[in-house]
């Protein structure tokens, strides 16, 4: 009886598990052999050792690309977060319609990332300088897309449109936790607007607050289709996100191996971050 | 229990927001109807409705998408990655979850799985492109199994959560009527965790059917699209006819509409508990 149960879920792990080895553990190693050569993705190729990962710190184009995936995640992130809480306290506080609003607020998230770029690729070029012209904005007469400068705004406002849809819902759940008579307590003491966010509302929601920046910073480092349908990168490598670079350069630009090695480093970016924000939210959480 | 009075200052932050939300879409809608000769630079040229409600941008933009061949895709994969994610990842789950606390090498392979969240997709990017290409996975087929892959660690971890709260005693009682393991999963555990299966499903199909990447990368050499991937392999046919292309997103965005309408509770709650687990 017992060890029909133990071959049962024998039975079940190993194949799984061969699955999982074959489809990311193997290409994950293969990516790590692939860093120390000089592959083009094609024909034969050569052992190079650590030369890729030396040539990594001195491309400006990869420091470029590094440089501003984490300006836009850091910046997309303080922005969603604040926007999205001020949404959800909205959003949780005594209004008309609130299904309806809250259905209306979540829907950008659902829409496809790549077709919502194109539709504000099209809002960026050809409406804001209309209605800049019309009113008289200097600044905004021309495509904020096609100036160096001014390009990662746009990603900016494209990535939050969406990301504030899940971060509103997160944090609703996380208020929704928050009992009434804590605030009837608090409002005895004293704690009354502002006070009372800052001193009841939010050390009880850091809970939810840890999963929006965890969700958030992951989600916009790794940022793509945005990337492929407002800019494919441009103008002047200005928004080159990472993952971009890789796809671009790696897959057609004969660049195989030298981008294996970006990926490893960004992997390790990515699981650095990761950690650090776990360890360090786990700190913050308090308990009611 | 006094009825509160409504919040005006929060319904007036609503209201703006969701124009921000509703501008976006409206343009979209109304670009898709119109003709270019309708195209003005003024405000009250954007902002106005079509001169006919045509559905012809509709139906060439169909023509040069190939738009029900990449619907089609589209659903086969999403419905497919969804389907085998609930089946292979709650047995997963369900033999993880059950052993994980007092065998090492379970406890192991869970950690392991889960781990693959922090994998980014830009590392195993290139080599599976070369892998499935020598596998001949390099079409939909590949896609889906790729899915499952990719969607494991979280799935596997919503699973053996929801599992802690399946009493042991359930399984117990089946097994003292002779039931076999595998029995009493198919008949007891896994309708159980009808809820879960639910949010799994959610989250995997959200995240299949607006996944650009993946296609890209896997299917690029076999002519077939999904829509997302549609989209951006005919953007350059489009040329300088907006009202076709936004036609052809509006089209592209139409059933994932439908979708949320009839299943927006389900959705928030897939969705929120995806995210708080």
């Amino acid at each position: 009886m017992k060890n029909e149960r133990k071959r049962t879920f024998l039975l079940i792990t190993i194949p799984i598990l061969a699955l999982f080895i074959c489809f990311n553990t193997i290409p994950l190693i293969r990516g790590v052999i692939y860093s120390f050569t000089n592959f083009k993705g094609f024909g034969s190729y050569d052992w190079v050792g650590l030369r890729n990962y030396a040539d990594l710190f001195t491309d400006a184009r990869v420091g470029k690309s590094y440089w501003f995936t984490f300006k836009l995640a850091v910046v997309t992130t303080i922005v969603v977060n604040v926007l999205s809480l001020l949404l959800a306290l909205a959003l949780n506080s005594h209004i008309r319609a609130k299904s309806f609003f809250r259905g209306a607020y979540f829907l950008p998230n659902i829409l496809g990332s790549l077709v919502v770029a194109y539709i504000f690729n099209y809002f960026f070029t050809y409406i804001l300088p209309a209605v800049a012209d019309m009113i008289g904005i200097e600044a905004l007469r021309t495509s904020i897309l096609s100036n160096p400068g001014t390009a990662w705004i746009g990603v900016m406002v494209v990535c939050a449109w969406q990301a504030i849809a899940m971060n509103t819902i997160i944090y609703i759940s996380g208020l929704q936790t928050v009992p009434e008579d804590v605030y009837e307590a608090g409002g005895l003491d004293g704690a009354t607007g502002w006070k009372q966010f800052k001193y009841l509302t939010f050390p009880l929601i850091i809970p939810f607050f840890s999963i929006n920046m965890v969700l958030c910073i992951k989600n916009f480092l790794m940022v793509f289709d945005q990337i492929m349908a407002l800019t494919k990168g441009g103008p002047a490598q200005s928004t080159e996100s990472i993952s971009y670079l890789i796809y671009n350069n790696g897959m057609s630009g004969g660049q195989f191996g030298f981008q294996s090695a970006n990926a490893v480093v960004f992997f390790i970016v990515i699981v650095i971050v990761s950690v650090a924000q776990m360890k360090f939210s786990g700190k913050k959480e308090e308990q009611l | 229990m006094i009825e509160k009075k409504t919040n005006i200052s929060a319904m007036t932050v609503l209201i703006l927001g969701l124009c921000t939300i509703a501008l976006p879409l409206y343009l979209t809608v109304v670009i898709a109807f119109k003709q270019p000769s309708e195209m003005t630079n003024s405000i009250s040229g954007i902002l106005s409705l079509p001169k006919t409600w045509s559905l012809n941008n509709f139906r060439e933009a169909m023509e040069i998408t190939d738009f029900w061949h990449s619907l089609r895709n589209s659903l086969l994969i999403t419905g497919l990655s969804v389907v085998l994610s609930i089946v292979v990842h709650s047995l997963m789950g369900y033999a993880l979850g059950r052993n994980k606390a007092k065998s090492k090498f379970y406890s192991f392979v869970y950690l392991f799985i889960v781990s693959g969240m922090f994998v980014p997709f830009a590392i195993l990017m290139m080599p599976l492109a070369k892998q499935t290409a020598e596998l001949g996975l390099a079409n939909w087929f590949g896609v889906i199994i790729l899915y499952v892959v990719f969607y494991m660690p979280m799935n596997v971890l919503l699973y053996s959560g929801y599992l802690v709260n399946i009493p042991m005693a359930l399984e117990e009682a089946a097994k003292v009527d002779g039931a076999s393991t595998w029995r009493t999963y198919w008949k007891i555990i896994f309708p159980i965790m009808r809820p879960m299966h639910a949010t799994v499903a959610v989250l995997t199909a959200l995240a299949v059917w607006n996944d650009v990447m993946t296609p890209l990368v896997i299917m690029a050499g076999s002519g077939e699209n999904t829509l997302p991937l549609a989209q951006l392999n005919f953007q350059s046919q489009f040329g300088t006819n907006y009202n076709l292309a936004f036609a052809s997103y509006l089209l592209s965005l139409i059933p994932i509409l439908i979708f949320y309408v009839i299943c927006q509770k389900q959705i928030l709650n897939g969705v929120v508990n995806g995210a708080v687990k």
